[in-house]
């Protein structure tokens, strides 16, 4: 399958990154550049603080120290607009978060109409195109209760690919489904990755990461423990660490 | 048994459409002030929750000083407090802002509450969209959390119906009132003040009985 090539300037770069919860220390001074288009897959065990780093990306968490750029721009500087950051950076929940009074189009038109002051139409129109792209046409009308979670998870991404993002966080979006739906979920992902977007993925689906990941980034207690092509990684793993987690989950 | 033979169906008849229009300014004056009590409730309720110090401070100061105080002196407070200021304010206006401020206070807490019971992922998925902190709460958290207490809120708004008796003694003909008047013109006792419970009971049981209807229509949100 022909992928779009991938180009050499950094789209985001993280520059020691430190977290703290209190006390904890969360990550440990995180260095990141993920070219734009590529597809960077993190894995590691639980408390790794693997899903911190990626709220850190669009600022659900605060960083405690360190920068964070998109492109040439400072996200984490105090003066930029960080609601018009959040536009340029979607992303999608472990729990879909879907907004269940709106229907699957209105969950997908609210930010476009009220944030982007678009049009009903447009953004309508813009909808039913994503609901398409990721097999729910017929589901406009429905409401989240009202459809499997893989289905919630699929207009979840529809819903952060509206604002037109640059770059796209998965946090471990298959963790909460069905082994039958995880399937359909990753579809959509896989030709997300196709068409050239720029993704930085949570999971513990190894398939996935061995496929459609251009790197894989290992990380435990808080640091980056080992990068590399998927297959290095998962074949010819440079670290004990990494050798031992995923002597555990393969 | 004897006082109870006191009695007077005919009275009562006579008096039926005096009553009626005090029942229709209890409603009123509930009303208004419900609504006005809501614009409170919905800031202070805001505030009780808000990571700013000062805001949350005087949200939790007013919602305190409310609840722990007699809602009789909160009336006087502002019926015979305010016009010692040199502003000049008529019972009407004095009862219900005396009523708005109250309710304001408990509804705060329903508020607080409502917007609590809404799963946190909610804020972050609209925030990771590029709406504002208000943008947020408006389109995501209010509509979910208005529907999560609109029993509570409707509790409220019967228990504020009782509770606006209360501003008879500041000359407010309302249906207590007009039931007391009655009594000292009168002086039958039980003809007019049975009468006042009958239509305030007459108000309160439909009342409760939507919001019990609406208890149990809470839950999932699909296509009614």
């Amino acid at each position: 399958m022909l992928r779009k090539g991938l180009e050499n300037t950094p789209k985001v770069r993280v520059v020691e990154l430190h977290k703290y919860f209190g006390n904890l220390h969360v990550l440990k001074g995180i260095n990141l550049e993920v070219k734009k288009g590529e597809v960077v897959v993190i894995i590691g065990p639980s408390g790794s603080g693997k899903s911190t780093l990626l709220r850190c990306i669009n600022r659900l968490e605060e960083p405690t120290s360190g920068k964070i750029y998109l492109d040439n721009t400072e996200i984490t500087d105090p003066k930029v607009d960080i609601n018009k950051v959040r536009q340029k950076i979607g992303i999608v929940f472990q729990s879909f978060n879907l907004f269940p009074h709106l229907t699957a189009l209105e969950n997908i038109t609210l930010a476009p109409i009220k944030v982007q002051k678009r049009s009903k139409e447009e953004a309508e129109k813009v909808a039913k195109e994503l609901l398409r792209k990721v097999g729910l046409e017929d589901k406009a009308s429905a409401y989240p209760d009202q459809l499997s979670g893989g289905q919630q998870q699929r207009v979840a991404i529809a819903r952060a690919l509206a604002m037109n993002p640059e770059v796209m966080l998965f946090d471990e979006v298959t963790s909460a489904l069905d082994p039958e739906l995880v399937k359909e979920v990753l579809d959509v992902m896989r030709n997300l990755a196709m068409e050239g977007m720029t993704m930085i993925v949570v999971t513990h689906e190894m398939g996935f990461a061995r496929e459609v990941g251009d790197r894989v980034i290992f990380m435990d207690g808080g640091k980056i423990i080992e990068e590399g092509p998927p297959r290095q990684i998962f074949s010819k793993p440079k670290h004990e660490r990494t050798r031992k987690f995923l002597s555990m989950i393969l | 048994m004897v006082r109870i033979s006191q009695f007077d169906p005919k009275l009562f008849i006579e008096i039926l459409p005096q009553l009626a229009e005090g029942a229709w300014v209890t409603l009123k004056i509930t009303s208004i002030s419900i609504f006005i009590g809501l614009m409170i409730g919905i800031v202070a309720g805001m505030g009780r929750i808000s990571s700013n110090y000062i805001f949350r401070w005087i949200s939790s100061f007013y919602v305190e000083f409310i609840r722990g105080t007699p809602l009789l002196v909160q009336i006087m407070l502002v019926y015979y407090g305010i016009p010692a200021l040199g502003i000049n304010l008529p019972p009407y206006p004095a009862g219900i802002a005396a009523l708005s401020i109250n309710s304001g206070a408990y509804i705060a807490e329903i508020i607080k509450a409502g917007i609590q019971s809404v799963h946190r992922g909610q804020m972050e998925a609209a925030r990771s969209l590029g709406m504002t902190y208000l943008q947020a709460m408006r389109y995501v958290i209010f509509p979910q959390a208005f529907r999560n207490v609109l029993p509570a809120l409707g509790n409220e708004f019967i228990a504020l119906l009782k509770d606006s008796s209360l501003v008879s003694v500041i000359a407010i003909v309302e249906l207590t009132r007009v039931g007391k008047q009655i009594y000292s013109m009168t002086f039958n006792a039980w003809t007019p003040l049975l009468g006042v419970a009958l239509f305030y009971l007459l108000m309160t049981l439909p009342l409760s009985r939507l919001v019990r209807y609406a208890e149990e229509r809470l839950g999932k949100y699909t296509k009614s």
